[in-house]
């Protein structure tokens, strides 16, 4: 249960970049989407992320956004085929053609920031 | 509808990660190898860590250990027994250890003094998962009695680990821990996986869990 401390992390990350570059949001631009990718192997709950995110904003610039959350599944390395192969369930780390253990994995443990959506203030009124 | 996409592209735990990496830097220009133990709670990591702590120091090997744990300092006094130095971290209701806690906690330490460092982490099996404490070893720890499909019901931690340790084997029969079943799972999450067969209380394992110390350390100078 650290997905609010996870939250709170990406709305300080988020925070921080848009104080670094205001010309982002020059103009009353408002975020109106943070999107993250996040592996199936993160330790993380999807639900729990966006059930603290609402909170985590208020006060925040990111106030009123949405959280969109990419999942990402586990792809390992298969020595056998010699190829990346997606490993479809977490109770068995092998390849699903060969049947082989696949202990390389190349994707699956992401918890990253990939972008916002900003909304520009003329539309936002006009909507 | 004008809306602008920005792309950030950033690790949500940056800071942690990066402070993670300093450690790792620190702990191996010093020389010391560094072990993040995380289990369940109940598993019997304090018991496992008092055995291993002991029996380096009857060697002559310089040991250290940080202890997390909620609230009380308990283990690091159970720990201290064992003449090593020890520092309890207290979370305060935070469910894991971060890199910062354990950068805080070895202040005036000098680690080129160590050969190894042992960070216990708080029991769970989740949160610790996330969070790189610097360690060049992740030990998932695992008893007899917790069911031996415990693997299979906490994937995450047993994927990112390098070595497994199944505790309380002095009373597996007793409590009809079946052996093959959970080495099979373990193997399923994680192939290859070292597998250490221990207790605490017989020294059985033990043997085998410091040759393989000695081993890491030896790579890692």
């Amino acid at each position: 249960m650290h997905e609010l401390s996870i939250v709170m992390s990406v709305v300080d990350s988020v925070t921080e970049s848009l104080m670094a570059r205001p010309e982002l949001l020059a103009g009353g631009a408002r975020v109106k989407q943070v999107r993250l990718r996040v592996g199936v192997l993160s330790a993380v709950v999807e639900d729990s992320l966006q059930f603290c995110y609402g909170i985590a904003t208020e006060g925040t610039p990111l106030a009123g956004s949405t959280l969109v959350i990419n999942v990402l599944p586990v792809v390992g390395r298969c020595e056998t085929c010699a190829t990346d192969v997606e490993i479809e369930s977490l109770q068995s780390f092998r390849c699903p053609r060969c049947h082989e253990p696949v202990g390389d994995l190349r994707q699956g443990r992401e918890l990253e920031i990939e972008s916002i959506e900003i909304e520009d203030p003329e539309e936002a009124v006009k909507k | 509808m004008t809306t602008r996409i920005v792309e950030l592209r950033r690790g949500i735990l940056k800071k942690n990660d990066e402070l993670a990496r300093e450690l790792r830097a620190r702990f191996t220009t010093a020389g010391v190898l560094v072990l993040n133990l995380v289990s369940s709670p109940g598993t019997g990591k304090t018991a496992f860590l008092e055995r291993t702590l002991r029996t380096l120091r009857e060697g002559g090997a310089r040991a250290a250990a940080l202890v997390g744990d909620l609230e009380t300092d308990n283990d690091a006094r159970r720990l201290a027994a064992s003449g090593a130095p020890v520092r309890q971290i207290n979370t305060h209701g935070i469910c894991h250890l971060e890199a910062e806690m354990v950068g805080k906690h070895l202040e005036g330490w000098d680690l080129a003094e160590l050969d190894y460092l042992f960070i216990e982490n708080v029991g769970n099996l989740v949160c610790p998962s996330s969070y790189d404490l610097g360690e060049r070893i992740r030990v998932a720890l695992l008893s007899v009695t917790e069911g031996e499909d415990k693997p299979l019901k906490y994937p995450t931690l047993f994927n990112s680990s390098d070595a497994a340790v199944i505790t309380k084997m002095d009373i597996a029969e007793a409590v009809g821990f079946e052996r093959e079943t959970a080495l099979k799972n373990i193997n399923e999450i994680r192939p290859g996986i070292r597998i250490f067969e221990t207790s605490a209380k017989t020294g059985a394992g033990m043997t085998e869990w410091l040759e393989y110390l000695t081993q890491q350390r030896g790579g890692a100078s």
